[in-house]
């Protein structure tokens, strides 16, 4: 296995003393013509890594936005089939911008661990985050991710103590997803410090880039953050942006673009400021 | 301290069957803890002040206590001579858990669980509840501790089962309705997990079947057992010997682990888990993932669910608000696979023929979920010896169901 994507473009970012904007949309929500215009949008817009959400039935850890981009997704037929033929459409035109699948376990493991690796390594997919499938759970899963030359990206969060930290570190691959509350998806606002103190603990344990997600609303919000990490994660807000143009294509991708660049802009800014 | 019943330790030891589940939750390859990151701090400590609490004898003796003066324990086994003579079989015993406070089995937990609660110092608990008597059982305990009790219900479940919900808030619950998904148990659950993801610091979630991360099906059915062991003791007591098989209904499967457990190492007891057909497993219309699901990961573990090619969870159907989820505790997942238990299916008509058998013979009203047992009871007692024992875990009473009875009737109350 050649280079990943995702540590490429990490040390692209390095290289450029920029910080990474990580954008994450659900697949298929409202359709699939949609999520692959927006996949493409976001990258115009700044986005360095494309998170794309497979939809489940029981999303627990996401709150209201999310689920229902889930249910839109799954009223439309998505299947975690179609989202890896989404991947194959998105790398007809780009063959850079890293693509991290996340979701939950359970399609995942209905497909087959192995079948699921193949399939998504063969369409371009770069990394996996598997919201309920802590390292404790993860040995058989994680081998087949290794063996496809998947990253295995995991989440920590402000109730992981040292010795979680250290466990997850040991097993994670591409970069670490610091859960900036403790909550839902697009739930509560973070304190800045507690973040900044939790990000000295991980870093004191992986040299691997640290990503923050959960209540990033605004430019502002992804400013404040960006000092403290190498990446920055939002979600909801484009999620919303979605939800609220309502299933049409062009005004969707330009909405996107359009909240894209200004997180873009503002993580530069605070960057060089 | 009452010594005639639960002086047993919660968990009993010294064979592979009983003793699991493993450290990490597994009963072979089902249970573990499935969940987000955020929540895997807040299970290692419920796991620790559990372990900690249950060989604690001062917990134990409170425990015993409220069981005793509170619940109302030890629940009568009681010989059903009428309805035995009618089927013309074996002798069947009906396990009165419905003579409970609260009309259920539910209370036995709740009580456990919120006693730990305190232990940690939680002033809130939240529930997630389907038939609502999960949801009254832990309101209950809630307004007898003083803590603060939040219950997220499906808002279709919240129509069905009005009478529960408007107890639950008499008793100074909050009842939260869930509108996400197909607006039942499952999406009740999960409602539950994201708010206890959200308020981990001051909350405790009181699960309320032997399903959910680990520890919560070894914890939730070591507080069921006291079923099982008084069982035990009580058939030896007034017939002499042990039951040939016991029966009871499986949602999540907390009132048959509760009877089952304590029957694990005794080979010759036939143990029954009785799931919800529905309109029939051929119509799909069923909540029956041990009967016709497949293994998968929901709610923090790993088990049978009814779920689709893709994995996504399916809708479940039945008559029975408490039956009607689509995955079942790990521990009846691992007892099905391992051959110790069996599992069949009985439908929604089939179960309301034995709620109107056992009243009219009885004079017991059962709970809808109980009435599947029943039914399964109907259908073995004629097949066996009049020397024969069969018991019937009655996990609830009925009277919460009369609404769902009439209207299936087409009568209108």
């Amino acid at each position: 296995m050649t280079t990943s994507r995702i540590k490429q473009r990490f040390a692209d970012l390095r290289q450029h003393d920029r910080k990474g904007l990580v954008t994450f949309i659900t697949a298929g929500d409202p359709t699939p013509e949609i999520t692959l215009a927006g996949m493409h949008a976001l990258v115009r817009g700044g986005a360095d890594i494309i998170e794309l959400g497979v939809p489940f039935s029981d999303p627990m850890a996401d709150g209201p936005i999310i689920q229902r981009a889930s249910e839109r997704a799954l009223d439309g037929g998505m299947t975690l089939r179609k989202v890896l033929a989404l991947v194959t459409a998105f790398r007809a035109t780009d063959q850079t911008t890293p693509v991290v699948l996340m979701g939950y376990l359970n399609p995942i493991e209905r497909m087959g661990y192995t079948e699921f690796s193949r399939q998504a390594a063969a369409v371009g997919v770069d990394g996996v985050l598997t919201v309920d499938l802590p390292p404790e759970e993860a040995a058989s899963c994680h081998a087949e991710f290794e063996r496809a030359g998947l990253d295995h990206i995991y989440l920590l969060a402000p109730t992981s103590d040292a010795t979680r930290i250290r466990a997850v570190c040991e097993r994670a691959s591409g970069f670490v997803y610091y859960v900036s509350v403790k909550g839902v998806t697009g739930g509560k606002t973070f304190a800045t410090d507690e973040v900044a103190a939790k990000i000295g603990e991980i870093r004191a344990a992986t040299s691997l880039p640290v990503g923050v997600g959960f209540g990033v609303k605004s430019a502002a919000t992804a400013a404040a953050l960006a000092p403290l990490c190498d990446a920055v994660i939002v979600g909801s807000a484009l999620v919303e942006i979605i939800e609220q143009n309502q299933g049409s294509i062009a005004a969707t991708a330009q909405a996107l673009e359009g909240f894209a660049a200004g997180l873009r802009s503002a993580l530069d800014a605070c960057h060089t400021a | 301290m009452n010594a005639t019943h639960n002086s047993a330790p919660l968990a009993d030891g010294g064979n592979a069957l009983t003793e699991l589940p493993d450290s990490r939750g597994h009963f072979g390859p089902y249970g573990g803890k499935f969940v987000s990151e955020t929540l895997m701090g807040p299970l290692a400590a419920l796991d620790a002040a559990y372990q900690r609490h249950r060989i604690d004898p001062e917990f134990q003796a409170e425990l015993d206590h409220d069981l005793t003066h509170y619940v109302g324990r030890p629940s009568p086994l009681y010989f059903a001579e009428r309805w035995s003579r009618e089927l013309g079989g074996a002798q069947i015993y009906l396990k009165r858990e419905d003579l409970n406070h609260t009309g259920a089995h539910k209370i036995n937990n709740t009580v456990g669980q919120a006693l730990l609660a305190r232990r940690m110092n939680k002033a809130r608990v939240i529930a997630e509840t389907g038939a609502g008597q999960h949801g009254v059982a832990t309101a209950t305990v809630a307004a007898r501790f003083g803590m603060q009790c939040r219950v997220y219900m499906g808002a279709s479940d919240i129509q069905r089962q009005s009478i529960n919900v408007f107890r639950m808030k008499l008793l100074g619950a909050e009842v939260t309705p869930v509108y996400s998904g197909s607006k039942t148990l499952k999406d009740a659950l999960n409602e539950a997990l994201r708010d206890w993801v959200s308020n981990v610091d001051d909350t405790f979630y009181i699960i309320g079947t032997v399903a959910g991360p680990h520890p919560y099906p070894m914890m939730v059915r070591d507080f069921q057992a006291i079923i099982g062991r008084e069982t035990r003791r009580q058939c030896l007591a007034q017939a002499g010997r042990l039951p040939d098989t016991i029966v009871a209904c499986v949602g999540g499967g907390s009132n048959a682990m509760g009877i089952f457990y304590p029957f694990l190492t005794d080979a010759n007891v036939e143990l029954i888990g009785v799931e919800a057909a529905g309109d029939g497993i051929e119509t799909g219309r069923h909540s029956a993932p041990l009967n016709a699901g497949a293994p998968g990961v929901l709610h923090g573990n790993r088990t049978y669910l009814m779920q689709d090619d893709d994995g996504q969870i399916i809708e479940t159907h039945s008559v029975s608000a408490g039956l009607d989820y689509p995955g079942v505790g790990p521990e009846h997942a691992w007892l099905k696979d391992s051959g110790r238990a069996r599992y069949v299916a009985i439908t929604d008509t089939e179960a309301l023929d034995a709620f109107r058998a056992l009243t009219l013979t009885e004079g017991i009203m059962p709970a809808l979920e109980s009435s599947h047992a029943l039914a399964y009871a109907a259908k073995l007692a004629p097949r066996m010896r009049p020397n024969q024992i069969l018991v019937v875990n009655l996990s609830g009473r009925g009277d919460k169901d009369i609404p769902t009875v009439a209207a299936r009737a087409g009568i209108s109350l």
